[in-house]
């Protein structure tokens, strides 16, 4: 336990966040910090209390039903809400306490984010939509216009450039909308529910797009939603929120086996783990059982590997990582029990 | 919601009694009305405050001590710059530039590709055709010369309603100040706009393009309002996220998105502007508004039937365009395109103006149309209309005969008796009834600031006719609007009535009802029932068409009747848009009255009318504002009563 690698500088921090909606926030605060169970009449407290590191290059879904300080929550690590107390820290810089100009020029340079209803302008097209930011930062109209077409290429609307939002399905003003929040080169990427106002097939499809865009853009991803389903899918880590607060903040594994409140517990209740679990989550360390026959490989789910599963006649059957290294040993019939469901 | 129901609970219970108590009393002062000092009958003298004086004092103190009137004059004298530019331009007035006039068939081609490119062939064949017909009826002249009015005011209209709707939508405190003198504003009726311009610009078309600049820039202001707060939040987020500045956010996100509400703010400029145009003939504006009145007063119907063509032509017009510049959506071309298949109109415009202007210099007449040439319908016209007269004069004698000595004057002289403290009363009972002690008090500000202006019985006599129109107005407005919402394909035709005669200028109303009852308090009354029937039968289709349809159904399977259904179920709900529909008729109904003054009524018009003549600012504003409290009182009520049902049939 002592040789662990030094861990690398959080891209986003949040220390004690709170933000108290209603006309007085700030006395609404002192009440809830005196007794946490308070409810200040006239107002909301839409974060509460919140810490949490985002690492670079991770993934962070917040999955929250609707009403839970979720959007919200993203809101203030944009700074488009001001937060009542806390403080947020961009790449070691808190960002409340930057002026305008210097808050416009971070999101100038460092964020991008797409939006629920879209957010487009209607009286520009697909092209000039994605081409907006650069323009806000004064970029060439010759040079934008060659990025934004570079950047609608990408997200699959090559020969949609001059089409109006209103000329284009939901899917495809969403990939507008995500076109548009990458073609500043963000390092950051805010989601905020971006296939919510999809229907089931298209989200399903705009959800493997995303999938590969990630893997081709390497970006600090912070992604909303209130499907669950939707979290274990594409997650890293997950955190989920109740009345502004963040219940627990984990990966999908370790929601879905450990949940830490009851709350969280109901989510996964319904969930299908063999899904959800990979084989390497599962396993226990080697412990000097020998090693025989082909290892599984690690990434995978128990769902994807349930007929080789059934099929092993091994009680304990090696897990390999990436490069085929063994790095653990899982208990067949713990794995055919979540599988199968507990034995009668 | 259950805090304001809760509210109204606490205090309804002492309400009826209160209501009940004035109104008892407004019923003893009437009884006793022989009997009850003078005092209590007309304000006394020497209670009367000199409001006038005061804004007389006022005027000239922002006249000639502040030396607004240099700040003024310099205005005008720019606007009248422009307006000599227009003028020479279409109508060839000799003034710098000296280019014009434009051939009208250059106009009339020019005006067609606009229909075109907005709104397709049909709005191309009524643009272009409106001023054909123009041309060819010998009314180029004074048609241009309204419109030149038009062109330079409603641009400072729309410029001028931006910014103040910016600032008022920016700046809460502004929006505070703002929104009491826009309802004012709203409810002035036009003369007591034209009456300071009068004393500050004199009389003339500059005046009347000032008039017109005021008269509507209020619209404007609240649309620009309306369409910023509309914005979706995710755009303004998008923008912002976007990293605009908060100047790049207003430029090239806030007001792009709400471009539709800003140009229905600008359709509404144009009509309000159309609509001052024609009045301002009154304050010696050219143009087709002035030989209307001639006309009328010289009881030239055909000439005058042809004129209120032209106007109404011209009304639908600039309506049709400018809402359908409106509605425009952009579209997007298909890549590679060349130029003249992207820009058809474009080019097919250039080149019919091209071959308009060489094909005006080898013949005149598509140049200018003189006099001597034109067409005139007004022969057949007056012919019909002797004919119509002949055919129809038993009936509109009897009936004038009728109204005037067993409805109108009666109910004039029972109006008139009726001792001013008992309607201040019974006017303080109504607000209780629907408001509480607030609307009470709101109430007796409006009408007691009326009494004590000293104007009350020419005040009694617009409110009888007033209201005794709008009564007679919805005798005819509810039961067609009813009738109309029957079927959906019947509600969309009226309503599509209902819209083109709201875009009539109002001055137009009286042509009819001149012709049919000439000049006196008849015809004025049966103007304002048109007038004022046309919102009333819209607002009931509406408010009948908007009735969720589950609960239609949930109606009939219950099993109601189509009586049951109409008096059980639609009307109720949709009566809070009909009262909105009530509240709008008395608007326009004041609006009338005041309008067909000219004709001879003895009203508050009458009295702002010699105001007008006399230049007399303080008379003027404070008859203006005796029809503004009137109309306003009455919007207190309305609204708060429609307010009161409609939370009753949603809670």
């Amino acid at each position: 336990m002592t040789d662990i690698p030094p861990r690398p500088a959080p891209v986003i921090s949040c220390r004690n966040v709170w933000k108290v909606f209603g006309p007085r926030p700030e006395a609404a605060l002192a009440a809830l910090r005196a007794d946490p169970g308070a409810r200040p009449e006239g107002h909301v407290t839409a974060v509460h209390d919140v810490s949490l590191d985002i690492m670079p290059g991770e993934m962070l879904v917040v999955m929250g039903l609707s009403g839970s300080g979720k959007s919200t929550l993203v809101r203030c690590l944009s700074r488009l809400n001001e937060i009542t107390a806390g403080e947020i820290l961009i790449e070691g810089q808190d960002i409340g306490k930057l002026n305008e100009a210097a808050l416009i020029d971070l999101r100038r340079r460092k964020m991008g984010m797409v939006f629920q209803s879209f957010g487009l302008l209607p009286n520009r097209n697909a092209l000039e939509n994605v081409a907006f930011p650069l323009e806000m930062r004064g970029q060439p109209r010759a040079a934008r216009i060659e990025r934004a077409r570079e950047m609608l290429a990408l997200v699959g609307l090559k020969g949609r450039e001059g089409y109006f939002p209103r000329e284009l399905s939901g899917g495809q003003q969403q990939r507008v909308g995500i076109a548009r929040s990458l073609a500043v080169e963000p390092d950051i990427w805010f989601l905020d529910e971006p296939f919510s106002a999809l229907d089931p097939l298209i989200r399903r499809e705009m959800q493997d797009e995303f999938l590969r865009l990630k893997g081709m853009l390497k970006k600090t991803i912070i992604f909303i939603t209130h499907d669950f389903d939707e979290a274990l899918r594409l997650a890293d880590r997950i955190a989920i929120m109740k009345d502004g607060r963040v219940e627990q903040i984990d990966t999908p594994g370790r929601i879905v086996l450990q949940p830490a409140t009851d709350y969280v517990a109901r989510f996964t209740a319904e969930i299908d783990r063999a899904r959800v679990l990979h084989v390497s989550g599962l396993a226990g360390p080697v412990a000097g059982r020998a090693i025989e026959g082909p290892a599984l490989p690690g990434g995978q789910t128990l769902r994807d590997l349930a007929r080789r599963l059934v099929n092993d006649s091994r009680d304990w059957i090696p897990v390999a990582d990436g490069t085929g290294r063994v790095t653990g040993m899982l208990e067949r019939r713990h794995a055919l029990d979540i599988l199968l469901g507990e034995a009668a | 919601m259950s805090m304001v129901d809760r509210i109204d609970l606490s205090s309804s219970s002492p309400r009826p009694h209160a209501v009940c108590l004035m109104l008892g009393l407004a019923a003893v002062l009437i009884l006793g009305r022989d009997f009850l000092p003078a005092e209590l009958l007309r304000l006394p003298d020497w209670l009367v405050v000199p409001f006038a004086h005061w804004i007389n004092a006022g005027f000239a103190f922002l006249r000639d001590d502040l030396g607004l009137m240099q700040v003024t004059r310099a205005f005008a004298a720019m606007l009248e710059w422009l307006l000599d530019v227009t003028a020479n331009i279409l109508y060839g007035k000799n003034r710098w530039p000296r280019l014009g006039p434009l051939p009208w068939s250059v106009v009339a081609i020019s005006m067609a590709a606009l229909g075109w490119w907005l709104g397709g062939w049909k709005l191309a064949a009524l643009a272009g055709g409106t001023f054909v017909w123009i041309a060819v009826m010998g009314q180029w002249q004074w048609a241009m010369e309204t419109l030149s009015v038009i062109v330079v005011a409603a641009p400072f209209s729309v410029l001028a309603g931006l910014i103040l709707g910016i600032m008022a939508w920016r700046w809460t405190a502004v929006q505070r100040v703002l929104n009491p003198i826009l309802n004012v504003a709203q409810s002035l009726p036009h003369f007591a706009y034209m009456i300071p311009v009068v004393v500050f610009i004199g009389v003339g078309p500059k005046a009347g393009a000032i008039v017109t600049i005021i008269f509507s820039v209020p619209p404007m202001i609240r649309m620009t309002g309306l369409g910023l707060r509309k914005v979706p939040e995710e755009v303004i987020e998008a923008g912002r996220m976007s990293g605009a500045t908060p100047w790049q956010l207003l430029t090239r996100v806030r007001i792009p998105t709400a471009r539709r509400d800003i140009l229905i703010g600008v359709n509404q400029v144009i009509m309000q502007c159309l609509a001052m145009v024609v009045l301002a003939s009154f304050i010696g504006m050219p143009g087709l508004g002035q030989k209307l009145l001639q006309l009328l007063q010289a009881l030239k119907i055909g000439l005058s039937v042809e004129i209120g063509i032209t106007i109404v032509l011209i009304a639908v017009v600039l309506d049709r365009l400018s809402r359908a510049w409106a509605k425009r959506q952009p579209l997007h071309h298909a890549e590679g395109l060349s130029w003249a298949r992207r820009h058809p109109v474009l080019l097919v415009w250039t080149v019919a103006i091209a071959l308009a202007f060489a094909l005006s210099l080898v013949f005149p007449l598509l140049a200018q149309v003189p006099r001597r040439d034109a067409l005139s319908i007004a022969a057949p016209v007056d012919a019909l209309v002797d004919w119509l007269i002949r055919l129809v004069d038993p009936v509109t004698t009897w009936l004038r005969w009728f109204l005037i000595t067993w409805v109108l004057i009666p109910l004039r002289d029972a109006i008139l008796w009726l001792p001013f403290s008992a309607v201040l009363l019974a006017v303080a009972a109504a607000g209780w009834a629907v408001g509480g002690w607030r609307s009470a008090l709101v109430m007796l500000g409006f009408i007691g600031a009326i009494a004590l202006s000293g104007w009350w019985d020419r005040a009694m006599i617009t409110v009888y006719m007033v209201g005794f129109s709008v009564f007679l107005a919805t005798l005819i407005g509810f039961p067609l609007g009813i009738w109309a919402s029957a079927s959906e394909t019947r509600a969309n035709r009226v309503l599509l009535v209902c819209d083109s005669l709201q875009t009539f200028p109002s001055f137009i109303y009286l042509i009819p009802v001149v012709m049919l009852f000439g000049v006196n308090d008849v015809a004025v009354v049966m103007a304002v029932v048109t007038f004022a029937a046309v919102p009333l039968v819209r607002y009931t289709i509406e408010g009948l068409r908007g009735v969720a349809p589950e609960l239609i159904e949930a109606a009939h399977m219950s099993g109601t009747t189509r009586r049951q259904m109409l008096w059980h179920v639609q009307l109720p709900m949709a009566a809070p848009v009909m009262l909105v529909g009530v509240n709008q008729s008395v608007m326009f109904s004041l609006f009338m009255v005041i309008i067909a003054a000219f004709i001879g009524t003895q009203d508050l018009g009458q009295e702002l009318q010699r105001a007008l003549s006399a230049s007399d600012v303080g008379k003027g504003m404070v008859l203006g504002l005796a029809v503004a409290f009137l109309g306003l009182a009455v919007d207190h009520l309305i609204t708060r009563q429609a307010q009161r049902m409609g939370t009753g049939a949603g809670g």
